[in-house]
């Protein structure tokens, strides 16, 4: 008899604990790269209570921003300047453009339906999400792009891999390689400069403010346009980070690839509690982790079955998440 | 002594409701002024319009000699306005300090001074400083609302109900430290429902009624007013 459940354990068997590392680790990376997203998802919705289903394009945008940075400069296989420097402008280059655009979207999209009923932004922010995708269509006419991880500065006649791809350390005889490393403790950096924005500066505390009483903070004088204009930068900055992590990881760049990433963001964000900072982070690394996990032991068919899955169960058992407040508002 | 606030001919309206019909009302320098009427008659729409977060649709709103009608509530809090909301408003899930940080918000970074002169008007504010403004009690979030709106050292201080939900004792307290600041030359627009008290401080004080003013007068006088006494004064 085929009994699904004992092929797992098979699995599970036969990739060890060499194995069972490797699968955490892709959790790990991959799961910083939905953080990242999952940041600009909970923050938005804190301050406006709104669902912004066009973050999954601005990360979109972020990814394709680093390519051009990436082909202006030479191209993969040609790069024109050192690999360090390259890489930092092609994050400059995504984060700047994905906040910019953001602020954008914000302005035009949601701030003239800020007093319209909740539908509303939600229904524009639909639009917008379809409007970047398609954009994207016109642009790059549907074609993959890739960073070419594997050989950026690397060489094209012997194929040897670039640095990136080079192992920095192992663990149980499994290398991690550089750009993964590069992901994760990118994605440390931007969290913990996150955190001590929200916490310390004036500009964190006045989002605070606003997110928990809009009127109010205004009475303080607070100009909440500008807060709200500078939590949708700060958000689409972060996804465009992961755009580019997500190019130098995966390499491929694709007008459709913000809306799985930004479901499985959303997912992350509402695991973790949705409006709860460290909650998109730990929301964003449970769904990475999970997600390695299935495809590693049941399939990679599984992967996303998995992962809405766990949406399903939280939804059900408990929508506040793991670290949100007790009530959600229904949208 | 010269004129600080000056609402002349103030409609207010939300959508469709005509909410504040003809309100003319002055404050001068230094003076505390008390603003009465029933529920829904109209007083926290004054104060609302008074700092901007409603406009008039017609009429105006003078501060410090300046027309100040059409300009942002960050614009007339800078010129010298601080509010104490209806229901107090705090940042819950933010600390005391950083509540009365957001009071003074447009100085940019609140000053030593500014903590300082706050904590001595309220020491227990100074003991709780890094509570989580939300699990203070009802008094203790007072002087918090309170201390907020002083931190930017206002001209003007507008205060919407204060004494709501505080036990008789606290509300004694509560005026005390009223008084003292508009000793100290703040002029105060005050809300309450309690005339009594709120008159037995005040120099003068105005009566709303379904948004217009019905009544005006020393505070003295409107003690005396037989109207008021049956209304508002429970003698
Ligand atoms: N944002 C708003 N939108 C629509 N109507 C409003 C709004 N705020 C207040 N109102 C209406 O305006 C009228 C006056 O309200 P206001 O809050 O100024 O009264 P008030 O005198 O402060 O009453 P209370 O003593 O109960 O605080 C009320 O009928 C109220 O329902
Ligand atoms: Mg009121």
């Amino acid at each position: 008899m085929h009994l699904p459940l004992l092929n797992i354990i098979d699995t599970v068997r036969q990739l060890g604990w060499g194995g069972a590392f490797e699968l955490l680790r892709n959790g790990i990376v991959l799961g910083s790269v939905y953080a990242l997203i999952a940041l600009g998802y909970t923050m938005v919705y804190g301050i406006l209570k709104l669902l912004n289903f066009a973050h999954g394009d601005i990360y979109m945008v972020g990814a394709f921003l680093g390519y051009g940075v990436l082909s202006i400069l030479g191209g993969p296989l040609a790069p024109t300047i050192a690999m360090v420097p390259l890489i930092l402008l092609m994050f400059l280059g995504g984060m700047l453009g994905s906040g910019v655009l953001g602020v954008v979207v914000e302005r035009f999209a949601y701030r003239p339906l800020r007093n319209a009923p909740r539908i509303a932004p939600l229904i524009s922010a639909l639009g917008v999400s379809f409007f970047l995708a398609n954009s994207a269509l016109l642009l790059t006419h549907g074609e993959r792009f890739n960073y070419a991880m594997y050989q950026l500065g690397g060489d094209p006649n012997t194929g040897l891999p670039g640095p990136l791809n080079q192992p920095a350390f192992s663990v149980a005889g499994r290398p991690v390689t550089v750009v993964q490393v590069l992901v994760v403790s990118t994605s440390i950096a931007l969290m913990i400069a996150l955190t001590l924005l929200v916490s310390r500066t004036r500009l964190g505390k006045a989002m605070r403010a606003t997110s928990y009483d809009r009127e109010a903070a205004s009475m303080m004088g607070i100009d909440t346009d500008r807060v709200i204009a500078s939590t949708f930068f700060i958000g689409s900055v972060l996804a465009g980070a992961a755009g580019v992590m997500f190019g130098l990881y995966i390499g491929e760049t694709y007008y459709l690839m913000g809306f799985l990433a930004g479901l499985k963001a959303f997912t992350a964000a509402v695991v973790g509690g949705i409006g709860s900072i460290p909650g998109a982070m730990v929301g964003g690394l449970l769904i990475g982790v999970t997600e390695a996990y299935a495809a590693g032991y049941v399939g990679g068919q599984w992967s996303d079955v998995a992962v809405f899955g766990i949406l399903i169960l939280f939804m059900l058992l408990r929508p506040s998440g793991l670290f949100g407040a007790k009530t959600i508002q229904k949208v | 002594m010269p004129m600080l606030l000056r609402l002349s001919g103030v409609n207010t309206y939300y959508g469709q409701i005509h909410i504040l019909t003809d309100v003319d009302l002055e404050v001068a320098e230094g003076e505390l002024v008390c603003l009465l009427g029933g529920n829904a008659s109209g007083k926290s729409t004054t104060l609302k319009t008074v700092i901007g977060i409603v406009e008039p649709r017609t009429g105006t709103v003078e501060f410090a000699g300046e027309d100040v009608t059409g300009k942002n509530t960050s614009y007339r809090i800078k010129q010298g306005m601080a509010i104490v909301p209806e229901n107090r408003r705090l940042f819950a899930p933010m600390t005391v300090r950083e509540n009365l940080e957001m009071g003074a918000y447009l100085l940019g970074r609140a000053k030593k001074e500014d903590f300082e002169r706050v904590y001595s008007l309220f020491p227990l504010l100074h003991e709780r400083r890094n509570q989580l403004a939300g699990t203070l009690s009802g008094g203790e979030q007072q002087m918090v609302a309170m201390g907020r709106a002083l931190m930017s050292q206002p001209k003007l201080l507008l205060m919407d109900e204060p004494s709501m939900g505080l036990a008789p004792i606290l509300v004694e307290r509560n005026f005390e430290i009223i008084k003292q600041v508009h000793e100290a030359g703040v002029a105060v627009l005050v809300v309450e429902q309690n005339a009594n008290i709120s008159l037995s401080i005040a120099d003068r004080g105005y009566v709303l009624q379904t948004g217009r003013v019905v009544l005006t007068g020393p505070a003295k006088d409107l003690l005396e007013h037989e109207d008021l006494k049956k209304a508002y004064l429970g003698r």
